[in-house]
């Protein structure tokens, strides 16, 4: 129905970005130093140099531009194409800034940085096409809310379906329902899944109990082993849906600090050139 | 013996107190009678704490009693005071239930069967309506109650909700919280009510939170609890507390019953009242709410003149400074009664109003004067105003490639009326003539106008059948030659879902859609299969009639529909006569012949109509749909709107139903006929010409436009003291950030700024009609995956494919 921001505007941006990277290409290849090789320090240097910090700046303001809701203006997906597009442009200005000059620096800390950040984004960028689709075919129309609700309400509902069926099965469906997780630390978050599943655990011993039980309980073993079959399901996606929820934020976790580290490391360079100049 | 008074006052609301007032300041005998055991029981039923507003502030206050905004207990206190310190003569639990007799002898029937003779009675009952009671033996019980103020308050009861009803079903699902709920529905399954409600109580059902007997009479209440009957036989529910919601009775019955009449069966007549505010039966007088007075103040200021008016006194009804105000503009240094009396002999529709109608009709209207050449209003503005030509003249222009072609209106004519019909867009440019005097009137007035009076619903009638024809079928043509099939039109309405003919019927006529819209099916391997939509302003059928074969799709209802239905044979007549009809419609009938396949061969495209017409969008004019495939959650939207708003987001991204990829969120549809619109006594709720449905200040926070509007986007909300800015937040972390939820100091409930309680009131989208570069949430999307579509081009993109 409507298209990516990759796509956005007929690629727009994209041009833009071509553009940029095609002059800083033309001029570097025609430009001769007054002397040695190109470097940071010729006329170039510094006009690609001022002119990729100036990109970073822009590139930040992004995050201020985004939560200036009553802002006029271009829309914010303008800006979002515009950010990925020239964002990727850097690479090559700044690359052609330095001249391929790297060393164990402060300059080529800012530049490692740029390209962590650079990288981050290509991913961020990935999930954001990739994983809105996941999540929809995986929700079936449900809220996660609404999973944990239902979820709850099996819990309670395979509760009622143990009491006839003794001790044993009560005390593993309550097991069951105390230590099921969702979610949890960022590596379990990431995962999507949980190896030590309590109710999976819970379903695997109700099927090996079934196997022994008198055939009065047949029925509601039965009906015992339905409900937990469901909840797994429904765990199973809840799980998968915190998994892309995981994925869609947490690259702005590095993104964003490594922008400020960036920023930092980018200052310093910056003095430290005029300093031992 | 019964005692006998010159007046009695029937109803203690704001207009019966101040009548009974006025009645003791002036020493006249009289008697108010109150059915409660307190005054004003519809004020007294507000919310605790609820700030009573004192709209419209222009208009000046005529009462023995004050009244300003305040807080609903100062408001009821003092008129309490105020009525004892007038002596005036009230009894209370006093239902009035009939009432006999004439001018200068009636005879008032009580509910303890008690009778009282009056000379004069004045009606000052309000719209509330009496609540519906169980009409079972023990409908009294002390623990039977018939309103819920606060679910909470109740813990580890067994409660008997009885009525299935949209107030019966919120108060059953409050309660389950902290109490076993049975609710008692008496058909066989949950009909009418919204959608959100629907949803939640099935599923509360289903899970067993609740118990719903369905199929079930109440027969009685016992000691320890309800008995009931159902197919299955009686049972008894044993129960702490029953509820009972069963709705209102309205008052007009009891009215009418005294012999008043209302001219239509429509809930928005009014009585036919006099100047002084007099029925039809001599002696018997309506004011406030029931008289079509909404809001408080009004009701104050016509207590006050019914009673000068019983006694013969002469006085400028209040609002005269109002009309002084509005007519301003009208050259010629005229009073207002000869403005009146003038604007009734030049505008023919208005002559059948009395002095009363028309006083109220001018209040809501403005007087315009336009010069020659200034536009009126242009094709494709939303509006949805009525305008009446006093004097000169206007120019519509009916074609839009060519400005010239126009038809001239002159004194005592009328048009917009289009516009109110349909709810959709203008479908012509308006020009004023000459130097003119024109009224403009909103919409709710026009249609209580409507609805009010028989003479202006057949003018309106008549004159819009033939101009909708000319417009959407027969451009150009006089109307003198549309006679013939105009004759044949009946304006027929179906309920949302009704067929208005069905494939493979023999087709002997057209429909022209005048209200709402229709879904377009075809039978696919045995189920019906929506293939399109046809809005208002659109004909359907002539597929049929041109062809000569069976109709080849079935034609359903999307919401309620008006659709005047054309004969075939006078209108085959029009196109054997007239080439230009003819090709346009056989051009019509050509692209319908090829959407019909494009859309038969895409059968998804089907699917996701359906789905949207179920969501609404068939009576939407603007919408916001999220793609899903786009969305990365990070709810930048509603940040967005919250930021935007007053820190209440108006929409919520999650919430509502998903298709494929489409999600359509709870947010404003701005429908063409907003059921919020309905019941604002202010008359708050707006539509500007982008379209967008919005709220003025003028807004009392009474909740019924949030009742009214079946997709749940309308809330109560003080406004939050202003926040610092971003910055500030970002360097000092001063207040909440960007779009996080607020409350305490920056709350909405904060008395930071100190002075009085904040009032709450209604708040929704209003499309960001005052934010640079328009709607917040689309242009906060990073990814575009939240859209404002129209619904009606929306299909069309649909049906050709994504
Ligand atoms: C929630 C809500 C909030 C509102 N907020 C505001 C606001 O802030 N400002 C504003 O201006 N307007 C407000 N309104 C509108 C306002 O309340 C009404 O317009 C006003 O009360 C109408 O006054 P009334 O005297 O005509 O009738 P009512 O106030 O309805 O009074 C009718 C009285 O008649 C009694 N009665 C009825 N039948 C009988 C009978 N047969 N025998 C004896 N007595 C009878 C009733 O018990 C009642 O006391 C609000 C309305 C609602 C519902
Ligand atoms: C105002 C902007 C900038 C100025 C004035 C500037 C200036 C300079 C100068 C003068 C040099 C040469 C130093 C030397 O040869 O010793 C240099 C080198 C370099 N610059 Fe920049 N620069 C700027 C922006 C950037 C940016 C945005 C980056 C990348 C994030 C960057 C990364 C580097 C690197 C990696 C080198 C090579 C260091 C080396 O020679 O070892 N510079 N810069
Ligand atoms: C050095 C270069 C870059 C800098 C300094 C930078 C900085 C930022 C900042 C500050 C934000 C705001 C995050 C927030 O506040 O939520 C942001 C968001 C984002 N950036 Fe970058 N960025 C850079 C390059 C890139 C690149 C190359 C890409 C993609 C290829 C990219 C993709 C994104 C995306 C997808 C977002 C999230 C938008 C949103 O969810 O609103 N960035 N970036
Ligand atoms: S608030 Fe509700 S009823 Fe009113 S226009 Fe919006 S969707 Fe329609
Ligand atoms: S806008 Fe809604 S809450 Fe406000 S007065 Fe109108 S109906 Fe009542």
């Amino acid at each position: 129905m409507h298209q990516s921001i990759l796509v956005f505007r007929n690629f727009r941006y994209l041009k833009w970005a071509l553009s940029v990277a095609a002059v800083s290409i033309l001029l570097y290849v025609v430009h001769e130093p007054e002397y040695g090789l190109p470097n940071g320090g010729t006329l170039l240097g510094y006009v690609l140099g001022t002119f990729g910090a100036l990109l970073i700046l822009w590139l930040m303001w992004f995050g201020i531009r985004k939560r200036r809701y009553g802002a006029g203006g271009a829309p914010v997906e303008d800006w979002l194409s515009a950010h990925i597009y020239l964002g990727l442009t850097l690479i090559v200005v700044a690359t052609l800034h330095t001249g391929f000059q790297f060393g164990w620096n402060v300059h080529t800390l800012a530049y490692g940085l740029m390209m962590i950040v650079i990288l981050s984004g290509v991913f961020g960028l990935f999930a954001y096409l990739r994983v809105p689709e996941l999540m929809t075919n995986n929700r079936r129309g449900m809220t996660l809310v609404q999973m944990m609700r239902e979820i709850s309400d099996l819990d309670t509902a395979c509760r009622e379906a143990a009491l006839s069926l003794g001790d044993e099965i009560n005390r593993i469906v309550l097991k069951a329902s105390q230590n099921t997780r969702i979610g949890g630390n960022i590596r379990r978050q990431l995962s999507g899944d949980d190896p030590e599943c309590a109710t999976s655990e819970a379903s695997r011993a109700v099927r090996h109990l079934a196997d022994h039980a008198p055939p009065s309980q047949a029925e509601g073993f039965r009906a015992l082993m339905g409900l937990l079959a469901r909840k797994e399901e429904l765990l199973s996606r809840a799980r998968r849906d915190v998994r892309y929820k995981a994925l869609l934020d947490i690259w702005l976790f590095f993104h964003v600090p490594l922008s400020f580290a960036l920023l930092g490391a980018l200052i310093a360079h910056i003095v430290s050139v005029f300093f031992y100049w | 013996m019964t005692e006998r008074v010159k007046i009695a006052i029937v109803g203690s609301g704001p207009a019966g107190l101040s009548a009974a007032g006025r009645a003791a300041a002036s020493g006249v005998s009289h008697v108010l009678l109150e059915q409660r055991d307190h005054i004003s029981d519809t004020i007294y039923k507000y919310q605790k704490g609820k700030l009573v507003m004192a709209t419209p502030d222009i208009l000046p206050l005529r009462s023995e009693l004050s009244f300003q905004i305040g807080i609903r207990e100062e408001v009821l206190g003092n008129w309490e005071k105020q009525i004892n310190g007038l002596k005036a003569n009230i009894r209370y639990n006093s239902e009035v239930v009939a009432i006999t007799g004439e001018k200068g002898n009636f005879t008032l029937k009580l509910s303890d069967g008690t009778t009282l003779n009056a000379e004069f009675v004045v009606f000052a009952i309000g719209l509330q309506g009496n609540i519906r009671l169980l009409g079972v033996p023990g409908q009294d019980r002390e623990w039977v109650q018939y309103q819920l103020n606060d679910p909470d308050e109740y813990s580890d009861e067994t409660i008997v909700v009885v009525g299935a009803g949209d107030a019966g079903i919120e108060n059953a699902l409050a309660l389950t919280k902290q109490n076993t709920v049975v609710i008692l529905n008496r058909g066989s399954e949950f009909a009418r009510i919204k959608q959100g409600n629907l949803t939640a109580i099935t599923a509360a059902i289903e899970k067993n939170q609740i118990e719903c007997i369905y199929s079930a009479d109440t027969v009685r209440v016992d000691d320890d609890g309800i008995v009931v009957k159902t197919p299955q036989g009686e049972t008894k529910v044993k129960c702490d507390r029953i509820i009972a919601r069963l709705g209102a009775l309205p008052p007009r019955k009891f009215v009418e019953s005294c012999g008043i009449k209302f001219p239509y069966s429509d809930p928005s007549s009014l009585p036919e009242l006099s100047g002084q505010y007099e029925s039809n039966v001599p002696g018997l007088y309506v004011i406030g709410a029931l008289a079509g007075y909404p809001l408080i103040k009004q009701a104050m200021n016509q207590g006050y003149e019914v009673i000068e008016y019983i006694q013969g006194n002469q006085l400028k009804p209040a609002d005269e400074p109002l009309l002084e105000q509005k007519f301003a503009n009208i050259p010629g240094n005229r009073s207002v009664s000869e403005i009146l009396a003038m604007l009734q002999e030049s505008v023919p529709l208005l002559s059948g109003l009395t002095t009363l109608q028309l006083r109220e009709f001018l209040l809501d209207s403005n007087v315009h004067a336009p010069r020659g050449g200034d536009v009126i209003f242009e094709r494709n503005d939303y509006t949805n105003s009525f305008y009446s030509i006093v004097d000169g003249g206007v120019n519509i222009q009916i074609d839009p490639e060519d400005e010239t072609k126009v038809v001239s209106l002159g004194q005592g004519e009328f048009f917009g009326e289009m516009g109110l019909l349909s709810g959709r867009r203008r479908t012509a440019t308006v020009m004023a003539s000459k130097p003119s005097l024109l009224i403009e009137t909103p919409r709710r007035s026009m249609i209580k106008l409507i609805n009010s009076v028989e003479a202006v619903k057949r003018v309106m009638d008549e004159v819009a059948v033939g101009r909708q024809i000319q417009t959407y079928i027969a451009p150009g043509i006089p109307l003198q030659d549309l006679q013939d099939l105009i004759r044949t039109v009946k304006v027929e309405k179906f309920e949302q879902g009704a067929v208005l003919f069905r494939e493979g019927e023999a087709g002997d006529c057209l429909y022209l859609i005048q209200r709402g819209s229709v879904t377009v099916s075809r039978e696919v391997s045995g189920k019906e299969a929506v293939i399109s939509y046809v809005a208002a302003g659109n004909y359907v059928g002539e597929m049929a009639l041109i062809s000569n074969a069976p109709r080849s799709a079935t034609i359903r209802a999307a919401v309620a529909v008006e659709a005047l239905r054309l004969d075939g044979v006078p209108f085959q007549a029009l196109m054997g006569r007239n080439e230009a009809v003819r090709r346009t419609i056989e051009a019509r009938y050509r692209g319908r012949m090829l959407e019909n396949i494009e859309t038969t061969e895409q059968p998804e495209a089907g699917g996701i109509i359906q789905f949207l017409i179920e969501q609404g969008l068939g009576e939407a004019t603007d919408v916001l749909l999220i793609d899903e495939a786009l969305c990365v959650r990070c709810d930048n939207c509603e940040k967005a709107c919250a930021e935007t708003h007053q820190g209440t987001s108006r929409l919520n991204r999650e919430a509502g139903p998903t298709y494929q990829t489409i999600h359509v969120p709870t947010s404003c549809r701005h429908c063409e006929h907003p059921h919020c619109m309905v019941d604002c006594p202010p008359d708050a709720l707006r539509r500007n010409a982008n379209g967008e449905v919005y709220i003025t200040d003028s807004c009392i926070g009474c909740g019924n436009c949030e009742r009214n509007c079946p997709y749940g986007v309308i809330h109560m909300a003080a406004k939050p003291p202003k926040k610092p800015g971003l910055l500030q937040w970002l360097l000092f972390g001063r207040g909440p950030g960007p779009g996080q939820a607020v409350s305490g100091k920056w709350g909405p409930d904060s008395n930071k700024e100190g002075g009085a309680p904040k009032p709450k009131k209604a708040v929704k989208c209003d499309m960001c009609k005052d934010v640079l570069g328009g709607p917040a949430c689309v242009r906060a999307c990073p990814t575009g995956a939240a859209l404002r579509v129209e619904p009606s081009e929306f299909f069309r993109v649909v049906s050709q494919g994504l």
